[in-house]
């Protein structure tokens, strides 16, 4: 135990590992508030879609050689996830099928752009650190910190001041528009705010990272939980104690950080399950 | 005025035309059954009175008065997440105005006024079918200001909950003076309590429930 600490302790002597601790926070909290209206939306796979995207055209801009990869992969992640979150509505490809397409397109023209005109040799490595994350972490700047902070904050202010609205619109879309909700307002808001969260985690830790990130803590808290504003607030917790377990996890024992946080995720969501089975049996 | 009013109403569906124009009257207090085969139009109707998309032509006039109060929507059972996590108070005040006070004030007046106030410390998901139509139109009370738009409230519901149902709907009707625009199959129900039936079809009629039952019984015998 005091090995452990010792260790923790020499690591967090370092400001890149202070770094990724804080920004593994801040990313996990605003994945968990989106993912619980992702979820209950059944667009549950859009993180890994639009995940798919951003890597689509990261392999664009670095085949353009351009300077900000972003300026490129931002607009049009945020596009993406505007028109995956209107499949819903009268279009002829619906939910699942739209973000499945639109997946594995992406994913399978970015691969192919990257062999074709790639001018790096380590291409497995970098695909694989853009899936995974398991190198960029190492390399987040202050900067990074910042810019996630900055999101944390508008996210959180987002759901704090629209949180009525956002739960009229999650459950009962048709509802919300007949009363008067600006519904395509909300969703386009909430596609932006997706789309950024995704391209700003996918930077800072991988596309795999970011899905589960989205998708387990709201699952884990459906599992106890029955009413919205306990999901969400138990989603955040959940989210947030399992990406600081996974951090000094990985760091303890030379884990990929990503990876490490999911196994954490997967392992609360076995215990929430058999909670929540226990507490149906009881009640 | 008439608090709807829909003039040469036409109504086309993934390039099939549904009906032309329809046009028809509803007045405060009316009890309309909207009745006609499945797939004939009757919630791609509802839906293009409440906004939620677009007539292929014709026109749609609400009342000032009623737009200003709003119309209350019930939507079809299985167009929702009957498991969905939210509290009953989550449901009902969605649709409630004002500050956290007003709006849990006319969440509960709603669920009092359809006599299942105890339900409101409960879950959503754990009621039963019955009980989570009567918080949906708890809900729907709450944002309608004189009109009830409700779609085929009573499907899957058993004889007794059906009764109970339809018992409260003309209580609503009667005593509140709200009116009624409801999606419905059964005909008794149409014919026992409605004022006036729409019947949907290639060739929609608007009438009296007297008149149509009285047509009604002279083709079908």
């Amino acid at each position: 135990m005091a090995d452990m600490i010792d260790k923790l302790q020499f690591y967090f002597q370092f400001q890149f590992v202070r770094n990724v601790l804080i920004v593994g926070a801040l990313i996990a909290v605003c994945a968990a508030l989106l993912g619980v209206t992702l979820v209950l939306r059944h667009f549950s796979y859009i993180g890994d879609g639009l995940s798919h995207v951003a890597f689509g055209v990261m392999c664009v801009a670095s085949v353009l050689d351009l300077a900000d990869a972003n300026a490129l992969v931002m607009p049009i992640t945020v596009l993406a996830a505007i028109l995956l979150l209107r499949t819903g509505q009268n279009t002829k490809v619906k939910g699942d099928a739209a973000i499945a397409m639109i997946s594995v397109s992406s994913l399978a023209l970015g691969y192919m752009l990257m062999n074709i005109y790639g001018a790096k040799t380590n291409l497995t490595g970098d695909v694989c650190s853009t899936l995974f994350g398991s190198t960029s972490i190492l390399t987040i700047k202050s900067k990074d910190v910042y810019m996630c902070l900055a999101l944390f904050v508008i996210v959180v202010s987002i759901f704090v001041i629209f949180y009525r609205k956002i739960f009229a619109v999650t459950f009962d879309e048709d509802f919300a528009r007949a009363t008067g909700v600006k519904v395509n307002l909300y969703n386009n808001l909430l596609a932006t705010i997706i789309a950024v969260v995704i391209v700003m985690a996918m930077n800072l830790v991988g596309s795999l990272l970011i899905s589960a990130l989205i998708i387990f803590p709201a699952l884990s808290a459906m599992r106890i939980f029955k009413s919205f504003l306990k999901v969400t607030i138990c989603s955040v917790v959940v989210s947030l104690v399992c990406a600081i377990i996974g951090i000094l996890v990985s760091i303890l024992a030379g884990t990929p950080v990503g990876p490490t946080i999911v196994t954490a995720d997967m392992a609360v969501y076995f215990l929430f399950a058999l909670a929540g089975g226990i507490k149906g049996r009881v009640a | 005025m008439a608090q709807l009013e829909c003039k040469d109403l036409t109504i086309a569906f993934e390039d099939r035309t549904l009906y032309e124009n329809l046009s028809f009257e509803v007045n405060s207090g009316d009890y309309v059954f909207v009745l006609g085969s499945n797939g004939a139009g009757k919630t791609t109707l509802v839906k293009t009175l409440l906004g939620l998309r677009k007539p292929t032509r014709g026109s749609i006039i609400i009342d000032d008065k009623l737009k200003e109060k709003g119309i209350g929507y019930l939507p079809q059972q299985k167009s929702m997440q009957r498991d969905f996590p939210a509290s009953v108070m989550e449901v009902v005040t969605s649709a409630c105005g004002g500050n956290r006070h007003e709006r849990r004030e006319q969440a509960l007046a709603a669920l009092d006024r359809l006599k299942v106030r105890e339900l409101s410390a409960k879950s959503f998901s754990e009621l039963s079918g019955g009980q989570q139509q009567r918080v949906l139109l708890a809900r729907a009370l709450c944002a309608a200001g004189g009109m009830l738009l409700l779609d085929e409230p009573v499907s899957g519901l058993d004889h007794t909950t059906t009764a109970e149902f339809y018992s409260m709907i003309r209580e609503l009707n009667k005593e509140d003076g709200m009116t009624i625009l409801m999606i419905s199959h059964d005909i008794d129900a149409a014919r026992r309590y409605g004022s006036h039936v729409l019947y949907i079809s290639s060739e929609p009629r608007f009438m009296t429930a007297k008149r149509f039952f009285a047509q009604w019984e002279e083709e079908n015998g």
